[in-house]
């Protein structure tokens, strides 16, 4: 399926920026809109190798199963726990309110 | 009406979290002290999967006839919340080549005296992320407060198919799971928060709504019902329902509009590069399925052999392990199981919702309700005094011969005595009287009288013959 030139809107662009929480400015839409649609062309010359019947590759490595017992280990002393916390309160990380 | 769940149970019998070894042993603890740098989502940490954790999963999804996938993958479900300090949750999800644990199955149980069945449509492993506590309530609180305590432990998600019909039908569906994986003992549900559900609903010409945030099975019911009412009423006035996601607040027992959330393609789901894929072979499936214990379908058919019970008996108790287990004590030490499976369908499950406990913290031991029924066969208390005397078991966890005694209860089987009781009813009541001695039929009201004035602790037949006696006595003396 060829796709067409420009694949990512400026709009997609603000949309994803607010998923991620990020104010942008109108200078960096435009460059990451142009950016994302590059990135896409890259992917769209990947897309002309014919990869019928060649399963997609999910993990680079061969490992299947790594697994661990179910085995209590010591969790982080207290103090470390919110050593890199901005912010807290008590015993708590604090965050700000969202709604 | 349609309505589907998606219930999140946690694996409460793990020791461990999902990816990480922190104890899962997190009601009640100071905050944030069963942490890790996996939980904590600290960089450079790598999760690692917990093997007791699939072969729960894969347990639970052959209990409820599923499809074990023959590999599986994680993904990560991207969203910025501070319930997950990663800003992304470890999930399953039918995209990006990722594969849900296990798809399809069914549950079937008994709604009323009618049977329904559900059709799953699948199961995955997630962690459950962490609580968040507000000052005040949610909408006006300055902070959020965080507990990673329980960030990572082992979730289970069922997500049923679109088609329960009422509210009472999500309960009884919801009843039958927690038996099925509480025989399975995999998940107790009777934890805070163990057990969680979120539920969809749409009615004829309306929009899906989705209620979220329903903490305990109990609130399934009425946040249902209160939703139905609320689109009714809406529809009525013309209003048009629009699909969105509320809230369930349990306090306020209603439900609410909130943020707009992320839609599903807004969580740009991507394969978790940290953990590898996970392989279920068929031996592995055999092996766990030749240790399944007794599941509740398969203990309703001994129950209905061993104890000759009538199928809906056997249902309605195995449908609750805990009632189930004290039926089964019980029945070992009073051998008339029909009876034992009354009182426990009657009068005990009575006084468990007015006392809102289950039967496994109920006051009632197996042996006080065998104890309880020998009294009443050896004709020592009434029926009704019975029911008095269970009562007082369950709030005090006396037993039921301490009761009677420190009640004075005993069954009044003296002649003399209650001749004296009835001898004062027929004086208090001279038209009852004369009634009886015309129309036989009405000799009912002297009995309960007697009864009453004795509280109860008349024995109804000797009452009965001693009434009839005076009567025709009166008869051939007039």
């Amino acid at each position: 399926m060829a796709l067409s030139k420009r694949h990512i809107s400026k709009e997609e662009v603000e949309h994803v920026a607010w998923l991620a929480r990020l104010e942008l400015s109108e200078e960096e839409k435009e460059l990451y809109t142009q950016q994302f649609n590059d990135i896409l062309d890259y992917f769209q010359k990947l897309n002309e190798l014919d990869t019928e019947g060649v399963p997609p590759t999910l993990h680079v490595l061969e490992l299947v199963n790594v697994f661990r017992k179910d085995e209590v280990k010591p969790s982080l002393p207290p103090e470390e726990a919110l050593a890199n916390a901005p912010r807290k309160r008590g015993r708590f990380f604090e965050a700000p309110r969202i709604l | 009406m349609k309505i589907g769940l998606e219930i999140h149970c946690q694996l409460t019998s793990l020791k461990t979290k999902l990816f990480c070894g922190c104890s899962s042993d997190y009601r009640g603890k100071t905050p944030n002290t069963f942490v890790c740098p996996v939980c904590l989502g600290l960089p450079g940490s790598l999760p690692v999967l917990n093997e007791k954790a699939v072969e729960l999963a894969v347990m639970v999804a052959l209990a409820l006839n599923c499809e074990v996938a023959p590999q599986t993958f994680f993904v990560r479900k991207n969203y910025f919340y501070p319930d997950m300090p990663k800003n992304f949750q470890i999930s399953q999800y039918d995209v990006g080549g990722s594969i849900a644990i296990a798809s399809g199955g069914w549950v079937g149980f008994l709604v009323g005296k009618t049977r329904k069945t559900v059709r799953l449509r699948r199961i995955h492993l997630e962690e459950d992320p962490g609580k968040l506590f507000y000052h005040g309530t949610i909408d006006t609180s300055p902070y959020t407060l965080v507990d990673y305590n329980r960030a990572g432990i082992a979730l289970l998600e069922i997500v049923t198919e679109p088609e329960l019909e009422a509210p009472a039908e999500a309960r009884a569906f919801l009843q039958k799971l927690r038996s099925i994986l509480e025989h399975l003992g995999v998940s107790d549900g009777g934890l805070e928060g163990a057990m969680r559900c979120d539920a969809n609903i749409s009615i004829e010409g309306g929009g899906r709504v989705e209620v979220k945030n329903i903490s305990s099975f109990k609130d399934v019911e009425r946040a249902l019902t209160f939703e139905i009412v609320r689109q009714r009423d809406l529809l009525k006035k013309g209003v048009k329902i629009q699909t969105e996601t509320r809230h369930w607040d349990d306090v306020r027992r209603t439900t609410l509009s909130l943020r707009v959330k992320e839609e599903e393609q807004d969580y740009r789901y991507f394969l978790e590069p940290d953990l590898t894929p996970v392989r279920i072979s068929q031996e592995m499936v055999e092996l766990l399925r030749s240790r399944m214990p007794e599941l509740p379908d398969a203990r309703k058919e001994r129950f209905l052999k061993a104890y000759g019970l009538p199928e809906y008996d056997a249902e309605v108790l195995t449908s609750d392990r805990a009632m189930a287990d004290f039926f089964e004590e019980c029945a070992k030490l009073y051998d008339k199981p029909k009876a034992v499976a009354n009182w426990l369908m009657g009068d005990v499950l009575q006084c468990l919702h007015s006392l809102e406990v289950d039967i496994d913290q109920a006051k009632l031991a197996p042996q006080y309700l065998a104890e309880m029924l020998k009294l009443m066969d050896r004709g020592d208390i009434s029926i009704k005094i019975a029911k008095k005397v269970l009562w007082e078991v369950m709030k005090h966890g006396k037993s039921p011969s301490t009761v009677v005694r420190e009640k004075d209860w005993w069954r009044i089987t003296d002649l003399q005595t209650l001749e004296g009781y009835i001898a004062q009813v027929f004086k208090e009541y001279p038209k009852a009287v004369e009634d009886a001695l015309v129309d036989e039929k009405t000799i009912h009201y002297l009995i309960g009288k007697t009864m009453e004035a004795t509280g109860g602790k008349a024995d109804p037949e000797l009452t009965n013959a001693l009434i009839r006696k005076k009567l025709s006595q009166m008869k051939k003396g007039s």
